[in-house]
């Protein structure tokens, strides 16, 4: 029974030092020299100031932003001290009652838009801290922000498919639109 | 579903079962001890190891020694993540200042870790130094996957060898597990993680002022920190603004690899891998997903390879592909049609080249519906337990498979070393109903399977159900189980049955709307999770010894030939008579009677 407690507790030490210790310097280390902006965030940086990250998303409720999804996270959306989704089940009221108020929020921002709303903006995501919208997403979005801008829907349109990006390798994934990028690229057409 | 859909698929299963040849040929070799010459370096680095912890590397163990060496290392790891959580406040690498995380939190994320369950009822990002992350959880997660490597070679081993004691010696089959197959692994998968944005550092989490300022309602609280609440028993909040956003930071990468090559499924945050910073494109995802299967999927190949008769393990891996496949087309239909309710809304659920479409709650953009019910079927399938969107809001039936593979042993690929032999015990018993049938002494490759052997394959199948279905009727019945339920109705159900099923299987996916941070679940998951490993890892072991011990027959003209596709049939009927029958009736109170409900009402 005791014979095998010196071996347990030595390789347990030595494998802790190695695995625990040796290999997240050593990853951390090799980050840093050779991957410093993508191991550092993907920070995305205006004027010499950190504005965000190209992974976490912002909250926007201005309509002459894009918004994005819809964030669970408490006590504010897009805590990112908080990460996580709203857990409410396919059948809670309670999941269709927050989904009936971000489908009125979006028609009250834009009174004259008659489309049918994109699921993806009125579902939470899954971290609470999407980065991104589906196109269909952003071309809902485009009457609303190019009329609280007085930019042409035209201009608008441009931008969304300058900022579309596709499956990955073309099969991967979904396309999606960073909102972020594209909500500071609109800044700039000012 | 979409052709883009199927294509995704295909491309998955295509690329797992490339792999699964080589990946199960290296691992043969490392367990044979005829180390290839592309790791022959490592090989120093081993024999030191031995030489410095004392193992005599050269001496077999029989089954009872090696359980025992087991059971130390495992209880040493539990020692040391309950010590490091309770002392975190004490140590270096903690730039947020976290104080000790509370005994009944610290105990069952200890036993978490090391039954490779990685439930977890904590916060990664608000509640864990990087101390604790690294030397703690990390180090769990490459170790528990070792262990279970180990028990599954050694019950190759059982088959493989005839008439000895010894299966193999413990430490060694551990430390090549580490050395050679989990850590390189790990440092290749980390750096392609942190090319695509997983961050890697020790730095403080970064606060950055964001482009729009917020509005949002602050719990309010008292002097002593706790929340105010008003005479109704809600808390009360007041409008607070804010421009500032914290950006989370710390050795991310370097735990996401391990965490899915060894199936563990802890991640550094909350919000597991369907968070930017641990899983940021539908790169990392694919690989995430294949990684989850790469060593399950192997270790087939490697049984056939190590019991001379590889067309053995094709066919126990094209029993696991046969069910997965037909399980992931229930959750991939169920997620993609969406929900009844928001098509009354006027919403658009409907797929196209713009938008996934589907019920998109609790999933994120980049994965859209086709990866991420692909991903909870993998995950529940493997005993990983990683999650890229949340279970609890998946539609009635969607979220029923992932709940049924676990309660099917997590035999559909499974986790590393779990998931064989876990299949093994279903082939014996399978191989026993069969000879019952015709009226013969069942053999399973070359092994006359008796009565000490069935009793341990059925302590194996039985135990996790009484786990399961106690624990469940155990937390309806109390107060403190009751009160951790987030949904109403059959959902809430679920979502306690789902709890117990994941610890009891050591998977530690969650229908995460239960509160389970609390001294109960805390508790009873914990004591779930234990005996959801060690009881079933022992008599595993004790197989293992009783196999190797008996004498090799020849097949004859009645062997039943177990590599043929009637054997697969029978294999996978046995996994859904004895696995799931056991459950039908939980089954019907949950997800079923919700199905038919929102059927109902629509």
């Amino acid at each position: 029974m005791l014979k095998e407690f010196r071996p347990a507790v030595m390789s347990f030490v030595v494998l802790t030092v190695i695995t625990g210790i040796v290999y997240p310097f050593v990853m951390t280390g090799f980050s840093q020299i050779f991957m410093s902006n993508t191991a550092n965030g993907s920070l995305v940086v205006k004027d010499g100031k950190a504005v965000g990250s190209r992974l976490i998303g912002q909250a926007f409720s201005d309509p002459k932003y894009f918004w994005g999804r819809p964030s669970a996270t408490s006590p504010m959306p897009y805590n990112g001290l908080a990460s996580g989704g709203s857990n409410l089940g396919p059948t809670n009221p309670a999941l269709i009652d927050e989904v009936k108020a971000r489908l009125q929020a979006l028609r009250d921002a834009d009174p004259d838009n008659h489309a049918p709303v994109p699921v993806e903006l009125v579902t939470a995501s899954g971290s609470g801290l999407d980065p991104e919208i589906s196109p269909a997403a952003a071309q809902y979005q485009v009457s609303r922000v190019a009329h609280a801008r007085g930019l042409e829907v035209a201009a608008v349109n441009r931008l969304i498919a300058q900022h579309t990006e596709p499956r990955q390798f073309g099969i991967l994934g979904e396309p999606r639109v960073n909102v972020l990028a594209l909500n500071l690229a609109l800044d700039t057409l000012h | 579903m979409t052709t883009n859909g199927f294509l995704q698929i295909v491309l998955f299963l295509g690329t797992l079962l490339l792999l699964a040849k080589p990946m199960g040929w290296y691992m043969s070799k490392i367990y044979e001890g005829d180390i290839p010459g592309f790791v022959r370096w490592f090989v120093p680095v081993e024999k030191g190891l031995y030489r410095l912890c004392g193992i005599e590397s050269g001496q077999e163990m029989g089954w009872v020694r090696y359980a025992i060496a087991l059971l130390w290392f495992s209880l040493l790891g539990m020692v040391a993540v309950y010590a490091l959580q309770r002392l975190q406040g004490f140590l270096p690498f903690n730039p947020q200042h976290f104080g000790a995380v509370s005994p009944d939190s610290s105990f069952n994320t200890a036993v978490s870790f090391m039954t490779n369950t990685n439930w977890q009822a904590y916060s990664g990002e608000s509640t864990m130094s990087y101390l604790t992350q690294m030397s703690g959880l990390t180090v769990q997660n490459f170790l528990s996957a070792a262990s279970g490597m180990a028990v599954a070679v050694a019950l190759i081993r059982g088959f493989a060898r005839h008439s000895v004691k010894t299966v193999g010696n413990f430490w060694v089959d551990m430390t090549r597990s580490v050395l050679y197959i989990l850590l390189p692994l790990s440092i290749l998968f980390a750096c392609v993680l942190v090319s695509q944005g997983v961050v890697q550092n020790f730095a403080a989490n970064k606060i950055i002022h964001t482009v729009e300022s917020q509005v949002y309602d602050n719990p309010k609280m008292d002097a002593a920190g706790n929340p105010v609440k008003d005479a109704a028993g809600n808390p009360v909040t007041e409008k607070a603004t804010t421009q500032a956003q914290t950006i989370p930071f710390g050795p991310v990468a370097s735990q996401e690899a391990i965490k899915m090559i060894g199936t563990n499924g802890g991640g550094f945050f909350n919000a597991n891998s369907a968070h930017p910073y641990e899983n940021p494109t539908p790169l990392t995802n694919f690989l995430q997903m294949i990684m989850m299967f790469l060593i399950p999927a192997g270790l087939c190949y490697t049984f056939g390879k190590m019991i001379g008769d590889t067309r053995q393990g094709w066919a126990i891996l094209t029993a696991m592909t046969l069910v997965f496949v037909a399980m992931l087309a229930v959750t991939e239909t169920s997620e993609q049609a969406g929900n009844p309710a928001f098509a009354a809304l006027g919403i658009d659920q409907a797929a196209s080249s713009t938008q996934a479409g589907g019920n998109m709650e609790g999933k994120e953009t980049r994965f859209g519906i086709v990866n991420s019910a692909l991903f909870a079927t993998i995950t529940t399938s493997a005993s990983c337990g990683a999650v890229n969107s949340m279970h609890d809001s998946f539609m009635p039936l969607g979220g029923m498979v992932p709940l049924s593979l676990i309660q099917l042993g997590e035999v559909v690929f499974g986790g590393v070393g779990s998931g064989l032999y876990g299949m093994l015990i279903y082939a014996i018993i399978a191989i026993f109903i069969a000879g019952l049938m015709i009226g013969r002494t069942p053999e399973y490759i070359g092994k006359k399977i008796e009565s000490f052997d069935i009793k341990m394959a059925s302590l194996v199948i039985l135990i996790p159900p009484l786990l399961i279905l106690c624990g469940t009727a155990v937390a309806v019945m109390a107060e403190a189980g009751k009160a951790g339920v987030g949904n109403p109705g059959a959902h809430g159900f679920s979502e306690i049955l789902y709890a117990f099923s994941s610890a009891a299987g050591n998977n530690g996916s969650a229908f995460a709307g239960l509160s389970a941070n609390t001294p109960f679940y805390n508790i009873a998951l914990g004591v779930a999770m234990f005996f959801g490993r060690i009881w079933l890892m022992v008599p595993v072991l004790a197989l293992a010894g009783s196999l190797a011990a008996k004498k090799r027959i020849p097949s004859g003209a009645g062997t039943l030939a177990t590599h043929t596709p009637i054997f697969v049939m029978l294999l996978i009927g046995t996994v859904f008579l004895v696995g799931a029958l056991n459950f039908v009736p939980a089954l019907g109170l949950g997800p079923v009677v919700e199905q038919l409900a929102m059927v109902g009402a629509h």
